[in-house]
């Protein structure tokens, strides 16, 4: 059992080492952000049972705001990836503190509605560059002497990102605080009754979802060199239930498995223009009808009943 | 001033749009004892387990605990008061295992709630203790198993050992034996016995027989009012409780 485990994380160590001499690397990174965007909003839905549909808001602002200080004021990547994260920790502080008092579908159009104030603030503030977006983001030299501007250097820079990232929130699910929330999403007012204020709990769990969600936006404004308002816009927040759902909630690879699907989606199928959404969608109402646990939901049913 | 009662409601009022579902309650626990809380359906006996516990908030009255003013504090923080509640269907964590469930409780204690960073392991060494408990409701067996897989009966008790990580000192019980067989009745009323050492109970509950083996004092609740109060002897021979029970559902 645990050489197999030694086995597996060593062919995927060398799978994402590497994969950018297999496959465009461009497209390694793009999937690699939203796999990251993709797992922080599960953090949230998945382990603290909290839907929010206000997830673009977070990807979106850290995406301006890393574009704009990186390309205005010159910062390193590594400060204004910093930057950005923090400033959607900050944003999440806020939409969580607002929309945490209020349950299910309240809760999600709390998140959507304020998700809907970003999306105005970027249309209408001078520096986002309106419909246009920010274009032309400078990479720029991490830590001042490794070239971005090589697809390899920032691939192996975004794997780290993603890594860090995607350990934090497994960290997180394992630690004392996963365990209490557990405990809040399974049974709230037993939660309540030992003595847990469950709200301040729930609101951590925001913040570290919006920070995580925002070092994705961040980290991709610098891989695509392009922030835009299809980062802020809701379809960005769907997507992201999308790719939740379709790999699994609650899971820790379905957000990822589910990323990539569609990221890939839309890379592969780009030609086919304003098809791609009606092909994604019917994929989306095929799994969620055929597999409501998710794609990898439902493997490792199949794989606890057959041993 | 209140060396003997640990709970007290003073006027103790709730209201739902007209309709008043708990009425001027005066009601007093007292220390160490067995307090059960009996009625008809629709007596308010839940809306009342409610307000003692803050989920539900009182339109007028006051409840005191160790002579301390708890109507207007938040649940959570009359939890570390030492007054614990249960819940009518069985309160567990069912994707925690049987041993996490009970150091959920436990765990406040470390100071280590808000800790993402640090690893579940940090939370072993009270795996011990939570061992423990879970010997005193007989449950050390299934330590491991995944909650939701456990008996219904086992839940409750998984639930009692829960609540004794609180080491409270009060606790509330809304219908422990509700929707069980009649052995799980008597290991559940067993358990309650043992647990009540050094220890007040307020229960609600149905079952009569259970009633009258464990309570020290009965409070009879009829349309939010308190019909009758006493011990078992003296209520059951109450003309007035006879009647209220006339016609309701047969118990056992």
């Amino acid at each position: 059992m645990s050489i197999n485990r030694i086995l597996f994380w060593f062919t995927l160590a060398v799978l994402a080492l590497t994969a950018p001499f297999m496959v465009y690397p461009v497209f390694l990174m793009k999937a690699l952000c939203f796999a990251l965007f993709a797992a922080a909003f599960n953090l949230l839905l998945g382990y603290a049972g909290l839907l929010s549909f206000g997830h673009a808001a977070f990807l979106g602002t850290a995406a301006y705001l890393t574009g704009y200080t990186v390309k205005d004021w010159g910062l390193t990547p590594e400060l204004g990836i910093l930057l950005g994260t923090v400033a959607a920790g900050a944003l999440g502080f806020v939409f969580g503190a607002l929309a945490i008092r209020r349950q299910g579908i309240y809760f999600a159009m709390i998140t959507l509605a304020l998700s809907q104030m970003i999306f105005f603030l970027a249309v209408q503030m001078p520096f986002t560059g309106g419909e246009d977006g920010l274009q032309a983001v400078p990479r720029g030299y991490l830590f001042g002497f490794i070239d971005l501007n090589d697809n390899l250097s920032m691939y192996y820079f975004v794997l780290t990102i993603f890594v860090l990232g995607v350990g934090l929130i497994y960290r997180t699910v394992h630690s004392p605080f996963g365990q209490v929330l557990t405990a809040i999403k399974e049974n709230e007012p037993r939660a309540i009754s030992l003595g847990y204020q469950v709200d301040r709990y729930k609101l951590l769990a925001f913040v570290l979802s919006a920070a995580l969600a925002g070092l994705a936006g961040a980290t991709k404004t610098l891989v695509l060199q392009l922030a835009s308002l299809s980062d802020v816009h809701w379809h960005m927040s769907g997507e992201v239930v999308l790719m939740t759902l379709l790999g699994g909630m609650g899971t820790q690879a379905g957000p990822l498995v589910g990323a990539v699907l569609v990221v890939g989606l839309q890379n592969y199928l780009a030609d086919l223009g304003s098809w791609v959404t009606i092909i994604t969608g019917g994929i989306f109402v095929t799994c969620v009808l055929l597999f409501r646990r998710g794609i990898v939901g439902e493997l490792r049913a199949l794989w606890k009943r057959s041993f | 001033m209140e060396q003997t009662s640990i709970l007290e409601t003073r006027h103790l009022t709730r209201e739902f749009k007209g309709f008043v579902a708990v009425d001027d309650v005066n009601l007093k626990i007292r220390r160490g004892t067995i307090h059960a809380l009996i009625g008809p359906n629709g007596a308010g006996k839940s809306t009342f387990f409610n307000l003692l516990t803050s989920f539900l908030k009182p339109t007028r009255g006051e409840i005191f605990y160790n002579g301390q003013n708890i109507t207007n504090m938040p649940p959570a923080k009359v939890a570390h008061l030492g007054m614990i509640r249960s819940f009518q269907i069985s309160a567990v964590f069912p994707h925690l295992s049987v041993l996490e469930n009970v150091r959920v409780a436990l765990q406040q204690r470390l100071g280590t709630s808000f800790h993402f960073w640090r690893s579940t392991r940090s939370l072993d060494k009270l795996n011990d203790e939570a061992m423990h408990l879970l010997e005193e409701v007989g449950l050390e067996h299934f330590s491991r198993v995944l909650t939701v897989e456990l008996p219904y009966g086992r839940k409750r008790a998984l639930e009692i050992a829960t609540t004794l990580a609180m080491n409270p000192q009060l606790m509330l019980l809304d219908e422990p034996t509700q929707g069980m067989g009649h052995e799980d009745v008597a290991r559940v009323t067993e358990l309650i016995r043992k647990v009540s050492e050094n220890r007040t109970i307020l229960m609600v509950e149905h079952n009569l027989s259970v009633v009258s083996n464990l309570s020290d004092t009965i409070t009879v609740l009829q349309r939010g009012t308190i019909l009758a109060e006493g011990d078992y002897a003296t209520v059951s021979a109450n003309p007035a409780v006879l009647e209220a029970y006339m016609g309701s559902s047969a118990h056992d």
